[in-house]
């Protein structure tokens, strides 16, 4: 369950900037120099985290060049943060 | 139906679909290994000499106006028109003409530089004007890239190595009719030079092919000296017909960019230190032995590396080959070389040298690395080391095409030196900007596996199976030797599998040629 926007990452290269906020669907925006040769991929790991927290998301992802694992990263913890229900608003030190 | 389109196809040696004809141009043969052409016979004389001319003495040949110079060449629509790269991203002369010719009408002219620099954007234009209707080069980056991968010429582009493009000229593929040649320092009777002159630029290598071959040819200056030119002339007046006079052929800080440095960056001293292990257990580095490097990335370091090693061992190299940057005019001077022979000067600490070094030897394209002459320099090579975009799990080489499928590099030497030294290594990182470098099968071949002997990355070595010898050099050194494919799966495990572009296969934008005039690969549009 998903209760606010939250985000992870970074856009410094070999980094991604991941927003995730709650929707009625899974939405999935990927852009980046990568976006036509990664984006069966991306969509892919996109689901395969959504599945575990809630059956509708929108997902934005800036992608710098980041490898799997970097991306995998970002997106679980923007979603954990998304669906802190304590918190207003997302409060993680992630650099400006 | 437009030419590229459809065209009849057939698999070459490395199963790449290649024309058998392209209207408008010629028919062709595909690629069927490095020295296949060694069972060839040719006994036809090279084409393309230089036309006689009959002139009365003290003629002259200065002019300041673009369009007069053109009007008495004898230029007409249809024709094939060249320039030289050597001014690299600071050139001037190539869009100052085609602006002219532009104006002046012109229509349908075939482009045949010897490469385009980045910077070159308004050649895309150009193309979409009608202006130019073919084009052949060594690379297409920019914006001209991306006009031909989405189909805006009819014609498909030949993409050729710098010794392929010589080979084409002889054999009178590419029949120049009038040569603009920038150049940095000139006389009023076309004697010129790239090694003076506020635009100076070092080696005239590629112009000096095109002043030989052209029907025509205008020294294009903005440095008019005294008559004679001295001390060095790259490019004599008997082979200039007319010498056009300039404010600007270019901008200097652009020319000569400041010397290239030895990078800092821990992936790429990582791959160098690889790159280097693996000459070292070759065995080749040893008196008199030959070396060539380009300018970026890993290599100067593979160059310092060497270097380091030449000194503790007391080895004294016989020449260093190619694109010459500073670092190497640095091992020269330290006596590490006897001689550097130079067809293109990389960087601004190059230029006076050969003024100032009698062993550093200006050589021309066809010196450097043409396969049908009596002998190129690049058959000569003991070792080098070369870049790429992707490798395949054959080994092949794809130095011209991005990831997202779009013409984005250039050939340049890569497959003329390839196939000619005892050792070539390619060295690039595993992966760059997430995406894997080793592919299931390159996008475009530029150069043939079987002429590479090994890929050199941050992550190991992987040594071509056919050169069992190397790969026993490499063990026996202890080298980080690894399978082409293992390394492929390694390297995936992080970044995951891209997908491949897609491409519109009935519709082939460029060729590239081996240099032996077969055909390596098509390109097809990106959809």
């Amino acid at each position: 369950m998903l209760f606010k926007k939250a985000q992870a990452g970074t856009l410094e290269s070999s980094d991604c900037m991941v927003v995730v906020s709650p929707a009625e669907t899974c939405i999935l925006e990927y852009s980046g120099q990568n976006e036509t040769i990664f984006k069966r991929r991306t969509e892919r790991i996109v689901r395969e985290i959504a599945e575990r927290y809630a059956p509708g998301a929108s997902v934005q992802i800036q992608d710098r060049g980041a490898l799997e694992v970097t991306l995998r990263a970002r997106i679980e913890t923007a979603f954990e943060r998304a669906s802190k229900e304590d918190l207003k608003e997302d409060p993680a030190g992630e650099p400006k | 139906m437009s030419a590229g389109q459809n065209l009849r196809t057939i698999e070459n040696a490395l199963s790449r679909a290649v024309p058998v004809e392209v209207p408008g141009l010629r028919k062709y043969g595909p690629y069927v290994s490095p020295f296949a052409y060694l069972e060839r016979q040719i006994s036809a004389p090279a084409k393309g000499g230089f036309p006689l001319r009959l002139r009365e003495p003290r003629h002259d040949k200065v002019t300041d106006d673009i369009k007069k110079a053109v009007e008495r060449s004898g230029l007409e629509n249809g024709m094939t028109i060249s320039f030289h790269h050597h001014l690299r991203n600071g050139d001037a002369v190539i869009p100052k003409i085609l602006q002219a010719l532009a104006e002046m009408g012109f229509r349908d002219l075939a482009l045949a530089p010897s490469s385009l620099p980045d910077s070159h954007d308004m050649v895309a234009d150009c193309m979409r004007s009608g202006l130019v209707s073919r084009l052949f080069s060594s690379g297409a980056r920019g914006e001209v890239g991306r006009a031909i991968s989405a189909g805006e010429l009819d014609v498909p582009v030949i993409l050729r190595s710098h010794g392929g493009r010589v080979r084409a000229i002889e054999q009178g593929d590419i029949q120049i009719d009038v040569a603009f040649l920038a150049a940095p320092a000139c006389d009023r009777y076309g004697n010129m030079t790239g090694s003076a002159g506020r635009s100076a630029c070092g080696s005239l290598g590629y112009a000096q092919v095109d002043a030989r071959h052209a029907r025509h040819v205008i020294a294009v200056t903005d440095n008019l000296e005294d008559y004679p030119l001295h001390p060095r002339i790259s490019i004599p007046q008997y082979l200039v017909d007319q010498v056009l006079v300039v404010d600007s052929i270019g901008d200097p800080s652009k020319i000569a960019t400041g010397a290239a440095r030895i990078s800092r960056n821990p992936v790429d001293l990582r791959i160098a230190r690889n790159a280097f292990d693996l000459i070292a257990a070759s065995g080749l580095l040893t008196n008199g032995c030959s070396f060539q490097v380009g300018a970026g990335g890993a290599s100067l370091a593979v160059a310092a590396c060497v270097k380091d090693y030449m000194a503790e061992k007391k080895i004294r190299g016989s020449f260093g080959l190619g694109g010459m940057s500073g670092y190497m005019i640095e091992m020269l001077e330290q006596g590490y070389f006897e001689a550097m022979l130079d067809v293109q000067s990389f960087d601004r600490s190059v230029t006076d040298s050969m003024t100032r070094n009698a062993s550093h030897i200006e050589i021309d394209a066809s010196c450097y690395a043409n396969p049908f002459n009596r002998g190129c320099v690049a058959h000569n090579l003991d070792i080098v080391v070369l870049a790429a975009l992707d490798i395949d799990l054959d080994f092949n080489i794809d130095v011209q095409t991005g990831h997202d499928g779009v013409l984005r590099g250039a050939i340049g030497g890569h497959p003329d030196t390839a196939a000619g030294a005892k050792l070539a290594v390619v060295a690039a990182p595993s992966f760059r900007g997430g995406v894997p470098t080793i592919k299931e099968s390159v996008t475009t071949v530029c150069t043939p596996g079987e002429t590479v002997d090994a890929f050199v990355t941050e992550r190991g070595i992987c040594i071509n199976p056919k050169r069992e010898d190397l790969l026993e050099c490499a063990r026996n050194a202890r080298l980080p030797v690894k399978d082409i494919r293992a390394l492929r799966t390694e390297v995936e495990k992080l970044t995951g599998v891209p997908d491949a572009p897609e491409f519109d296969r009935n519709r082939i934008v460029a060729l590239v040629e081996y240099r032996d005039g077969t055909l390596l690969d098509s390109v097809y549009r990106v959809k």
